[in-house]
């Protein structure tokens, strides 16, 4: 009955509106909690496809995962879209920071104009947006990520969820905006608890253990939707394929008359241009992907690989991007982040009627070309009814990957070495581990020492060391026999002379071992350079801090 | 056929009515004032400016692109979006530093200022009278400025006013998102009795900011202050 008010055009129209809306809504609130200052220009011209009248960028992996979220539907009574931001320290651990809520009521404005007032007032709500989201704690939290943490956004539509956020949360309304069909409004709800925890906590290293402990929180409503990272790596886009923004074929050209309302004029044009290459049309500049830990000696980062779990060419060498399928119609619970600090648990089966939370980081597609539906694709019907990129939801053409923690200070562990058992409890690192792992981990057991090896060859390092500076300073001395006095004992399985040889060196550094499999080959190929120029440059001063050692 | 906006008469004169006022009331340190006043103004500004118009024929217009940036203050801890046009920064700096300079020169004590940002609507008027300016909206910023001892105290004052500041913000927008009275949006031929249109990136609707200077506070809002300062050193 309410839609007889309303002419089919402007219904159209103001779908068109509530769903740009949305997209714009998340942009803004990603963008918010990059961690960057956002700078974009005003432009006296219309260029016309600058929806609301606001120079806002559209990061086409956002808007991607905004669309799939959403899957063709509006916000509507009980179908909210939310945006949560988490936090994750790069220990594994995440806590739910805020949830932003763009949700319709049933009130109704009938007389509002569609094409004048609801559009210049969801500009307005989206600069109330702009402010607001710089006004909340993570706001600070997420500019300074990088070193110890780093912000994910997921999005999701349906029912808000808001019990992660933990006891007392607070709630800021951004704005609402009346419409012939309902009342969007847009608010927050942000944890509190945060608030004690002031910003400069986190630029201590430790100890962040101690205090995530008391928000961890268990998710009771995993939801399908994977997690990203709110900054990702720039200039990767060595054919990152995420088609730039449909809209960007769809010119809101915005023709406002001031003559009566009866002649309002608003006309949405759509322009055929030629369909951009897909490129990543990232104007932000961000740093290096946040959980990218790099320190001088190796670049530990979080690596993914094709799971074994039958799905997806097994022919990837190298990072690829998630991509999922998680909804209830592809169910497969890969990685529960947040329940606990260790390894996410691996089933071997995909498990129907569940659904997982995904995280995931944009990494460079290296070959992998991500099949979206194509711009130029049936743009008339996706308006309310379901969206025409269904190609991106088949998990046959997808590769999933694993998320590969890291046990430790940045060692590597395949997942599939990681029993169930482990993985229930918090921060598993910190248990006994097992007994599998730890013969795997160069730094509990040393390699055996070269009993055979013969006694010219000389250098004393352990063998776990490959060749790295630390050993080439014995080299100049040559050892021909050991025989300490009393050296034999029955009681040890070594004796003095092996266990001196053994550990007159400190154990090799785990993250100079090579890793299990973990990392791909390309990539240790691809930072071999970059290592090798900084310890040419900084040779002189390793040669220095040598000399301080003899 | 109804609408949201009044309807125009003749002579195009909004319906008479109360200028909404809004008053924000905040205590700085001295070399906040600045920052504190600006962060304000730009936030108002930033919902009461458009795009600037091009009108064509038949009484139609497009509007152009309004861009935003962050700013990062350097005495608050405390960020804020302000529209992307330095003609409008440099015209709040302006009516923002006068109060600062003030301020500072009575370094010492305490002060009390006040900034106003008026929005306005013109109303032409037949010679020899001259054009009416009728308010429409009235922000009042009230600022309280202390003087603070030692680093340490102006340490928290920075975190504590960029709480403060926070909070005004939410208030700002909790009065943007009212919907109330705004301005119709004008012909070509009037649009200059409601927006200024000097600036070339941007087109604020017409607005004045004035400034007064009070002395020396009361010394409850000073001890207030300190107090809260204190306590916050004594957690």
């Amino acid at each position: 009955a309410m839609d007889t008010d309303l002419s089919s055009q402007d219904r159209k129209d103001l779908d068109k509106f509530i769903k740009f809306f949305a997209l714009k809504t998340v942009q803004v609130i990603v963008q918010a909690r990059l961690g960057e200052k956002i700078c974009t220009r005003s432009s006296s011209s219309p260029t016309g496809s600058d929806w609301f009248n606001l120079a806002i960028k559209d990061i086409p992996e956002v808007t991607h995962e905004a669309k799939k979220a959403l899957a063709g539907q509006l916000p509507a009574v009980g179908r909210s879209m939310c945006v949560e931001i988490s936090l994750k320290t790069s220990e594994g651990d995440s806590m739910e920071l805020e949830i932003w809520c763009l949700e319709m009521n049933e009130k109704c404005d009938k007389e509002i104009k569609v094409s004048y007032t609801v559009y210049n007032r969801l500009s307005l709500l989206l600069k109330s947006l702009l402010a607001i989201t710089r006004v909340t704690p993570a706001y600070r939290l997420s500019r300074k990520q990088g070193h110890e943490y780093v912000i994910l956004y997921r999005i999701y539509f349906g029912e808000v969820q808001l019990s992660g956020l933990g006891e007392g949360f607070q709630t800021v309304r951004v704005g609402t905006v009346g419409t012939p069909v309902g009342t969007i409004t847009l608010s927050c709800a942000y944890r509190i608890n945060l608030a004690f925890m002031s910003t400069r906590q986190f630029e201590r290293t430790p100890p962040i253990m101690g205090i995530i402990i008391d928000h961890f929180v268990d998710r009771p409503y995993p939801s399908s939707s994977p997690m990203h990272p709110c900054n990702y790596r720039a200039g990767e886009d060595n054919g990152v394929v995420y088609p730039s923004v449909e809209d960007s074929q769809e010119v809101c050209t915005t023709s406002f008359s001031t003559s009566p309302p009866s002649q309002c004029v608003f006309t949405v044009t759509k322009a055929h241009f030629q369909t951009p290459p897909p490129v990543v049309t990232d104007t932000l500049k961000v740093p290096v992907m946040g959980l990218a830990f790099s320190h001088q000696l190796s670049s530990s980062r979080l690596s993914y690989q094709p799971a074994a779990l039958g799905v997806g060419s097994a022919d990837m060498g190298y990072p690829v991007i998630f991509a999922g399928g998680l909804n209830a119609a592809h169910p497969h619970q890969l990685i529960g982040p947040g329940k606990e600090g260790g390894v996410p648990p691996v089933p071997s089966q995909p498990a129907h009627g569940t659904q997982a939370d995904q995280e995931r980081m944009c990494t460079p597609l290296d070959g992998v070309h991500y099949s979206a539906a194509t711009p130029s694709s049936s743009e008339d019907t996706e308006t309310v009814s379901n969206s025409s990129e269904g190609k991106c939801g088949s998990p046959h053409d997808l590769l999933e990957t694993i998320f590969i923690r890291k046990v430790g200070a940045f060692v590597n562990k395949p997942i599939n070495q990681v029993t169930m058992a482990n993985l229930d409890i918090p921060f598993a690192m910190f248990a006994p581990k097992n007994v599998e792992l730890e013969d795997n981990d160069p730094m509990v057991n040393p390699p055996d020492s070269p009993e055979a090896e013969s006694p010219l060859q000389g250098s004393l390092h352990s063998e776990g060391s490959s060749g790295s500076s630390t050993g080439n300073t014995h080299d100049d001395f040559v050892m021909i026999d050991f025989k300490p006095a009393f050296s034999k004992d029955d009681i040890l399985p070594m004796d003095l002379g092996t266990f001196y040889r053994e550990f007159q060196n400190p154990p090799q550094l785990s993250s100079l071992s090579i890793d299990i499999g973990a990392q791909s080959m390309a990539e240790d190929l691809d930072s071999l350079p970059e290592k090798l120029a900084v310890h040419e440059k900084n040779v002189k001063e390793f040669d220095a801090f040598v000399e301080t050692l003899q | 056929q109804p609408h949201n906006n009044p309807v125009p008469g003749s002579s195009g004169r909004p319906p008479a009515m109360n200028c909404r006022a809004e008053v924000l009331e905040v205590s700085v340190e001295g070399r906040q004032v600045e920052e504190a006043a600006l962060a304000v103004l730009h936030t108002v500004l930033l919902h009461r400016s458009t795009g600037k118009f091009h009108y064509k024929k038949e009484g139609t217009y497009s509007i152009g692109t309004v861009g935003t940036q962050d700013v990062d203050c350097d005495f608050i801890d405390f960020a804020y979006v302000r529209v992307s046009s330095e003609e409008l920064d440099r015209a709040l700096r302006k009516a923002g530093a006068v109060p600062r300079q003030d301020a500072l020169r009575s370094s010492g004590s305490d002060g009390m200022g006040q900034i106003s940002l008026e929005f306005y609507q013109k109303k032409k008027s037949r010679w020899p009278f001259s054009d009416e300016c009728i308010p429409w909206e009235l922000w009042t910023i009230k600022v309280n400025v202390v003087n603070l001892a030692n680093e340490q105290e102006r340490q928290i004052c920075r975190e504590k006013v960029g709480e403060k500041l926070c909070e005004k913000i939410i208030n700002i927008v909790e009065v943007m998102n009212r919907h109330e009275y705004l301005p119709k949006m004008p012909t070509q031929s009037e649009v200059d009795n409601v927006f200024d249109t000097s600036l070339k990136d941007v087109q604020p609707y017409l607005y004045k900011i004035s400034y007064q200077i009070t002395d020396s506070l009361g010394t409850s809002v000073t001890t207030t202050m300190r107090r809260l300062i204190k306590d916050t050193l004594a957690l």
